[in-house]
């Protein structure tokens, strides 16, 4: 039987949809073996986002979006700090201010949640897409008592309460790590270290069964060994639920330990995408290159780090052309004129980039990176 | 706990004492009470007499002394005036006090802050501004002159509502209102600061990614984190409400504890005033215990547990 | 040769309350912690959340003072906080901290606060002040025409910047640095570390490093020392420790790491959390969560010796002899 792929998730989905449910689609059981049946009918992806633009009080934060995943799958979504990464996902959700002017589509399987109407977005979150954040100590609330804010999320969702909300909230707990859950269940949040705070937060996410879990930067807060711990958790956990997931970060080791896929975002676009063994041997965007490059090797000799000259543009002052060309070492005079588009590569990668890298494997030392840069 | 409630109610104690202490030098520092409640044509015999009737000649640290004995055994002196029992002239006073102030409280915490809190709910529309521009006026304008202000519109110019004296409830009615308006502005701008602070916590974002209904969100999530720094700030407007008792009773000629103050320190009233001190000091004190006791209530993070490990 | 800093048992212990009531209990934030640093040497020094790591690099500058041992600088013990001497010798040591923005004054353009320490110290007539804030900024990076722009104005790399050019200013012999690019991205951790590798080469500083970042500290520290619950549980060069570790949680941390091409499931998963320096465990601090604890761990504290030529940890199963645990 083969141990990844379609046939694996429709298993997990299988042995999921036998899960006890109040609510559940009994419509849609798929046997062991077979293919579920929506999926029977098309291959379609579960989120689509075209054209995602994002603008505050007249900037531009994104510049047109174009991502699609599919149902089970594991995406990565890496860049630095302000290169939009989260407010793609926050503005999926609608959880951006008001103020925020959002255009573009973005498409849970058939349905449109771009502009929807606020109870279908509430719908939506946590029963079908939910959110985990940075920073788990202050994500949670920190006057109620955390048992009491799962059974919210399961009171919402599944229509549990009293006793049996509080068996499933258990449950949870004990699934997402939590030692001794029945005697934390009525402790507050300021009681549980930083680690433990994002198991309860992902035990939240749970609660509602959603298909989609969006992990924004969800280790970074956190000490190395726990981060571990929590990257084996949202590993086992999407295995065992066949979940898809997209994971935000700016650590692309974390990444690549997590995801299938990976998107390189620079100044609200993405500027590569492909799956990660590909981009990782091959990166052809010099942004994604100068980020492998970027990072230092805990193994191997002593070597001098390599950073990208320059810094991440200001939102409100764009240069002309592609956002990177002030920064890239392969710079030429189309470059500045003309913003490449995001297109498919012959090799099953995305790239927006008029020059890329040529394929050739990453450089073993300083002295070749310097080469290549040439 | 115990701990806790008995370091606290000894410096509340303390705090009474020394404002008792402060009073009382103060007071007998600042002009002769005999002079004063006999007038000016009085021969100086009779003020001797006087004032070694009340034991004003002695010198202050037996006075202090005497008083404060008095006092623990229950006895708060007599008034000056016609020698009834401090302590009763001030009790009989305070009914009348309570009947504005209470009432005043009440609508302060109802209007003020659902005010500031829809304010901030709608923060940077119309609605946002005009509270709080409302709230501002409220608060800086001083209450006499919002009292005679409202004074000459209901009274004299309108002749809706009666501007002195306390027999019907429509007496009481702009006491209460020259009494409130103060605080609810204070308490709208306070509530609003509170409100707007913990809307943009992290945690707000989380109960909405939830998928709660905005409602929700609020009265759930947001209200009872905003409800500790709006607890605080209506611990304080308690002790304001009683200086504000003081000002509105003389305007309208209210029978009550404040007018009675004023009264008392004109004619140097000794007792009458450290008594009326001393109550008002042990209400203050009061509040605040209260709103310690209560933040543990609603902040858990300042409750006495251990970290789960 | 006596060493630039020399650090011998420092302890220090503070007082915490847990809760509004409970008796003060007291934490030993650093137990124990013995460590040299010589001129143009970087030392590392890495742990987590509760290891210490901070309220040692501000004993190293004498900010807090310890119960126990002492700091020496080029032999001379560390005068008390706040005397005369202890500020004097401020223009020798300084400190870069994570922060760059709460690190900077808000109110006051870069090149008055560039300024300011030699204007403390006064070193130099007023055109030699000048002349020194050009240098140390262009040797920073920065560039002349941004000397009158404020913190706010800046991005974080360049605050940063900052913050090295002024701990800069007085020439000092010494750097402690507190997590200095934790906060930056890592295209720009990358120009920061390359220029504090660039600045100590040329001035021959000597350079104190705590991070939680190991794969920054192997390609800047010449050697490191690992701390857990206030205690140094291995120290040895930078070359070495991260390829073999030999202590367990060593091999943890190394093993936390996340490596593209490494698969998850060959990494040790340490279980627990990191310790509460409040509720610390008898015997060794990481025997809860050590899959190797034997009854010894439990009981005795085991002290940092000599397990191997330039390396020591202080681990009970760990001897000369058998310098290696086997990586589960």
């Amino acid at each position: 039987m083969p141990r990844t792929g379609p046939a694996k998730a429709d298993r997990c989905r299988a042995r999921l949809y036998k899960l006890p449910r109040l609510f559940g689609s009994q419509a849609h059981r798929a046997r062991p073996g077979e293919l579920h049946p929506i999926r029977k009918k098309k291959m379609s992806n579960l989120i689509e986002i075209r054209d995602l633009r994002v603008a505050f009080d007249g900037v531009a934060v994104l510049h047109g979006i174009d991502l699609d995943v599919a149902p089970g799958e594991a995406l990565g979504l890496v860049g630095e700090s302000g290169c939009g990464k989260s407010v793609t996902w926050l503005a999926a959700l609608g959880l951006l201010p008001d103020k925020a002017h959002i255009t573009g589509s973005v498409r849970l399987e058939t349905q449109e949640l771009s502009g929807a109407p606020r109870q279908a977005l509430e719908r939506i979150r946590g029963g079908r897409i939910a959110m985990i954040f940075q920073d788990p100590s202050s994500a949670l609330n920190p006057v109620i008592r955390v048992g009491r804010q799962i059974c919210e999320a399961l009171k919402l969702h599944r229509r549990l309460t009293g006793a049996a909300a509080k068996t499933e909230a258990l449950r949870l707990m004990d699934l997402v790590g939590i030692p001794d859950a029945r005697n934390r269940f009525d402790l507050y949040t300021h009681e549980f270290s930083g680690g433990q705070a994002q198991r309860l937060m992902i035990a939240i996410a749970l609660a509602g069964e959603p298909d989609l879990l969006i992990a924004d930067e969800p280790t970074t807060a956190l000490d190395a060994t726990i981060q571990a711990q929590i990257l084996d958790l949202l590993v086992t956990l999407r295995r065992e639920m066949a979940m898809a997931m997209v994971f935000i970060s700016h650590d692309l080791a974390a990444v690549s330990q997590v995801c299938e896929r990976v998107c390189v975002m620079y100044a609200g676009k993405i500027v590569e995408q492909g799956p990660v063994t590909q981009l990782f041997n091959a990166p052809r965007h010099p942004y994604t290159r100068g980020l492998f490059d970027a990072i230092p090797r805990l193994t191997g000799p002593r070597q001098r780090l390599i950073p990208i000259p320059g810094t991440v543009p200001d939102p409100r002052h764009l240069p002309d052309g592609c956002p990177f060309s002030p920064r890239c070492a392969r710079v030429q005079s189309f470059c500045t004129t003309q913003r490449p588009d995001l297109l498919p590569q012959p090799d099953g990668r995305q790239l927006a980039c008029a020059y890329p890298v040529p394929l050739a494997p990453i450089a073993k030392n300083t002295a070749q990176k310097q080469k290549i840069y040439q | 706990m115990i701990r806790f409630i008995a370091s606290r109610l000894l410096r509340a104690a303390l705090t009474v004492i020394a404002v008792m202490t402060f009073a009382f030098v103060v007071l007998r520092l600042s002009g002769d009470p005999a002079q004063v409640l006999l007038g000016p044509d009085v021969p100086q015999s009779v003020l001797l007499a006087f004032r070694d009737r009340w034991g004003l000649d002695d010198p202050i640290l037996t006075q202090y002394f005497s008083y404060m004995h008095a006092m623990f055994q229950g006895d708060f002196g007599l008034s000056m005036r016609d020698r009834s029992p401090a302590i009763d002239l001030v009790l009989q006073r305070v009914p009348a006090t309570l009947e504005l102030t209470i009432p005043a409280l009440i609508l302060q915490l109802c209007f003020g802050i659902p005010a500031g809190i829809y304010a901030a709910l709608k923060r940077g529309t119309i609605a946002d501004r005009g509270v709080i521009t409302i709230a501002i006026i409220g608060f800086t304008v001083p209450s006499f002159v919002m009292g005679l202000l409202l004074v000459l519109i209901f009274s004299v110019n309108l002749g809706y509502l009666p501007s002195g004296g306390s027999s019907t409830l429509q007496h009481a009615i702009l006491p209460i209102i020259t009494m409130s308006i103060g605080g609810i502005g204070v308490l709208a701008r306070f509530s609003r600061s509170a409100m707007i602070e913990v809307m943009g916590q992290p945690y707000i974002r989380t109960a909405t990614a939830k998928g709660l209904k905005w409602r929700d969100v609020v009265r759930n999530h947001a209200l009872p984190n905003a409800a500790v720094p709006i607890v605080t700030i209506v611990g304080f407007m308690v002790g304001s409400l009683i200086a504000g008792a003081i000002i509105v009773e003389t305007i309208f000629s209210w029978p009550g504890m404040g007018r009675l103050l004023i009264v008392s320190v004109t004619n140097r009233d000794l007792a009458v005033v450290q008594c009326i001190l001393l109550l008002v000091a042990a209400v203050m004190v009061v509040s605040n215990l209260i709103v310690d006791v209560l933040y543990g209530w609603l902040d858990p993070r300042l409750r006495n547990t251990p970290a789960a490990h | 040769m006596t060493a630039l800093l020399e650090a011998d048992s420092l302890v220090r212990i503070y007082e915490t309350r847990r809760g509004l009531l409970a008796r003060p209990t007291p934490v030993r934030a650093v137990d124990g912690v013995s460590l040299q640093v010589a001129a143009g040497e970087t030392l590392g020094v890495v742990g987590e959340s509760g290891s210490g790591k901070s309220t040692l690099g501000r004993m190293l500058l004498g900010i807090d003072a310890a119960q126990d041992g002492a700091v020496r600088i080029g032999g001379k013990p560390m005068p008390a906080f706040g005397s005369p001497d202890w500020r004097a010798l401020r223009a020798r040591i300084q400190m870069i901290y994570q922060d760059p923005l709460s690190a900077l004054d808000r109110r006051l353009g870069i090149a008055d606060q560039l300024r300011e320490p030699l204007e403390i110290h006064q070193i130099g007539t007023t055109n030699d002040r000048n002349q020194r804030v050009h240098d140390v900024m262009h040797s920073v990076g920065l560039r002349p025409d941004q000397a009158d722009k404020f913190p706010h104005e800046l991005s974080g790399g360049q605050r940063q910047r900052v913050v090295i050019a002024r701990a800069l200013m007085t020439d000092p012999d010494l750097l402690v640095c507190d997590e200095p690019v934790s906060a930056l991205d890592v295209s720009i951790q990358a120009q920061v570390v390359n220029l504090l590798a660039d600045l100590q080469r040329e001035k021959g500083l000597g350079m104190v490093f705590i991070s939680h970042d190991l794969k920054v500290v192997r390609n800047l520290c010449d050697r490191v020392a690992v701390m857990y619950l206030g205690r140094i549980v291995e120290e040895g060069s930078a070359d070495e420790i991260f390829a073999y570790p030999k202590h367990p949680y060593t091999q943890a941390l190394v093993s936390s790491v996340p490596q593209p091409g490494r698969a998850l499931t060959r990494r040790i998963i340490l279980q627990g959390e990191p310790p509460d320096p409040a509720n610390r465990p008898a015997g060794c601090a990481f025997h809860p969560r050590c899959q190797h604890a034997e009854d010894i761990c439990r009981r005795d504290v085991p002290q940092l010796r000599k397990v191997a030529r330039d390396r020591n940890a202080a681990c009970h199963l760990l001897t000369p002899s058998n310098a290696a645990l086997p990586l589960a």
